[in-house]
């Protein structure tokens, strides 16, 4: 409802025969509006939290994409001279967290790399520990929410949104792709996007996500946007452009050049300068905006709403059918030992 | 699993003779490195790609004749799609070693049997490896797939779609996976050293050759507008990638060493050393199967033949008696040298 004086635009009061939901007319300022201002004050002196993982095979730029995302060193990568890249045996999950601000807004961002995954012969299962580490984040979050004296700002290390780095191929999803992204986009935001994109012309780019968009149909994959949680219309449209362009062909960069006097971040080849903030060269932006500009509190919300919601729902489900009761908010002990 | 298309295609049209150079791919340069063998029978080479695709891996294998300058060549290609993008690579070469052993036994059996005219060679000559230019060197499963095979086949590893790469990476790249190649204990294909006798500007090639490898390429089906020049490359928002241009990548020192100076070199390594280890574990495999069961029927003869018809036996007399008669000279000869 917009405080606009006198004169109610007819679209906004509906005329239905419940006259309980026709807004109510207001014929001077009142001021509500002003609380949005008051929400904005609040996150700026308390900041916010964003969680985010990054998964993929090794030497597809994920540790790039995030220090590109977030304009400043974040990822944990050593760039001195004599570091090896070593691909571990196992998949491990490594969190680095960083508070960044920008015009008095605090961040605290939180990346999780998972070095290790799929780079075996044999990747079978590969995706457990990543499982594994996300329900413990949730499980981490119900254990402070069913105190019975709770902290005032549980603090929020579930993963927000989980980007899939899809290696540019060109031709199909592969079996681990669609293994990982079928298990996952159940239980957190699963944003694929296709890496180091410059290696692919813009016609075999389209072909690819079209591709990937049946492929990811087909295997009833739901990822992020996902279409069940559109919350009205409006949101309806502006996510159905989205999810027409996912996955989102990105190439990170971390120098800049020089092109047309002015300085870009991009990569600087014999045939040209790959501009990575140029939506004509890759969709770099489109991830930028989505992950931090437009949906990040929507990341959030559908983390906090749907999925941890079905974690603890599953999770006192399971407790009731084992006949312990929460007491004192904790579960019972039993529950410590269970699958997790 | 194999399909055969054959079919004469020529390569140098006549009338276009100032595209003759462009066109032009080099392996009418093969009498130049042939001492003995007849440039009109023609000869036979194969060449065996693999990369990473889809479930199981497929062995196709197409043919070619092509025809240069009076030069025949029948060129056969065998792909291997599906190689390492399962979940589970365990022993995802299994099926490219057999294929490869499969040829051998063939040659075998024909170099061993009575008509030896027509004998057909099949065996693998070189063996194309495309490594992922998205890792940060060999993969665990480019590793295995090199040790299974460096004792069968001439290697010769190449980084594939190298457009994703800026100068500098590369460099890194190929230092890297050299290191590697060396640390594994892999044997790939080794250029020979030239002659000493070599003009100068032969031997400084032979040196950027061996300097650049592993080579970086990248391939086209398409031909572009470049420069007012009609070339085979890749066309992107920021630039054309031309895949002749040696400032764009090494396809030219590839297709050079491919085609136009070691086609021959990587045929004699096949027959000299590769092949002739295949047989030498072939036969000492069977004598020894033979001396623990004599029931075993060998494939090859390698005990006495089938008793020979009544001329081939005159011959063989002739042949004997001749032998003994030059035994006789030399003993005589060395007699005498002895004796002065």
């Amino acid at each position: 409802m917009e405080g606009q004086p006198v004169q109610p635009a007819p679209e906004e009061t509906p005329r239905n025969t419940n006259p309980a939901n026709v807004g109510l007319e207001l014929f001077g300022y009142v001021g509500i509006e002003a609380v949005l201002d008051q929400m904005r004050i609040k996150t700026m002196k308390t900041g916010f939290e964003f969680n985010l993982m990054v998964v993929g095979q090794s030497g597809l730029g994920k540790s790039t994409m995030v220090n590109t995302l977030f304009k400043s060193k974040v990822s944990r990568k050593p760039t001195g001279p004599g570091y090896e890249e070593h691909i571990p045996k196992t998949v491990q999950l490594q969190s680095v967290t960083h508070i960044i601000e920008e015009k008095g807004v605090k961040m605290k961002l939180t990346v999780t790399d998972t070095p290790g995954f799929g780079d075996q012969i044999n990747n079978e299962n590969c995706w457990d520990p990543i499982i594994k580490y996300i329900n413990e984040q949730y499980e981490k979050y119900l254990r402070e929410e069913i105190l019975i004296s709770r902290k005032r700002k549980i603090p929020d290390t579930r993963v927000h949104s989980c980007v899939y780095f899809v290696p540019p191929t060109g031709h199909w999803l592969r079996p681990l792709d669609l293994e990982f992204m079928r298990r996952l986009s159940k239980i957190v935001n699963v944003v694929p996007v296709i890496a180091k994109a410059d290696t692919l012309t813009l016609e075999e780019r389209a072909e690819f996500k079209q591709r990937i968009q049946k492929d990811l149909k087909a295997h009833g994959i739901s990822v992020y946007p996902q279409e069940d949680f559109d919350d009205n219309p409006d949101d309806r449209i502006l996510n159905d452009k989205i999810r027409d362009k996912i996955p989102f062909a990105v190439v990170g960069a971390d120098k800049e050049h020089q092109v047309n006097g002015k300085r870009v971040l991009g990569r600087k080849t014999k045939w040209g300068i790959i501009e990575v903030e140029n939506p004509a060269h890759c969709e770099f932006p489109l991830l930028r905006d989505l992950l931090i500009r437009s949906h990040l509190q929507d990341l959030k919300d559908i983390t906090h709403n749907v999925h941890y919601e079905s974690y603890r729902v599953q999770r006192l489900n399971e407790s009731n059918r084992l006949a312990l009761s929460p007491v004192n908010g904790l579960l019972g002990k039993d529950e410590v030992e269970s699958d997790l | 699993m194999s399909t055969g298309l054959r079919y004469k295609s020529k390569l140098v049209n006549p009338e276009e003779k100032q595209d003759h150079e462009k066109q032009y791919v080099g392996f009418a340069t093969l009498p130049n490195q042939v001492h003995r063998k007849s440039v009109k029978k023609g000869f036979d080479f194969t060449l065996m790609v693999a990369e990473r695709i889809s479930q199981t891996v497929e062995i196709l294998k197409h043919t070619v004749d092509i025809e240069e300058k009076g030069v025949k060549l029948k060129l056969t290609i065998v792909d291997t799609p599906g190689f390492g993008d399962a979940v589970n690579n365990t022993e995802c070469w299994k099926p490219i070693t057999d294929y490869i052993d499969q040829q051998f036994e063939q040659y075998f059996r024909d170099e061993s049997g009575l008509n030896r005219k027509n004998i057909q060679d099949n065996r693998v000559h070189c063996c194309l490896y495309f490594i992922s230019p998205f890792g940060h060197g060999l993969r665990p499963v480019d590793v295995e797939f090199m040790k299974a095979l460096h004792e069968k086949v001439n290697i010769v590893p190449l980084i594939a779609k190298a457009d994703c790469l800026i100068p500098s990476e590369i460099r890194k790249l190929k230092e890297r996976i050299r290191e590697e190649i060396d640390k594994f204990g892999i044997k790939v294909y080794q250029f020979p050293d030239c002659d000493s006798d070599e003009d100068e500007e032969f031997k400084q090639q032979d040196r950027e050759l061996k300097e650049s490898a592993p080579f970086a390429v990248i391939g086209s089906n398409t031909v572009v507008e470049a420069k007012g020049q009609r070339v085979r490359g890749r066309l992107y928002p920021w630039g054309i990638v031309e895949v002749e241009n040696q400032a764009h990548c090494d396809f030219v020192k590839l297709r050079n060493m491919l085609i136009r100076t070691h086609m021959h070199d990587l045929k004699d390594v096949t027959c000299d050393v590769h092949y002739e280890n295949y047989r030498a574990q072939c036969i000492q495999q069977m004598t020894s199967k033979l001396t623990q069961d004599n029931r075993i029927e060998s494939p090859i003869p390698i005990l006495p033949l089938p008793t020979p018809d009544a001329e081939t036996e005159k011959l063989i007399k002739m042949k004997d008696e001749e032998l003994r008669r030059m035994q006789e000279m030399l003993q005589k000869m060395q007699q005498q040298m002895q004796d002065q």
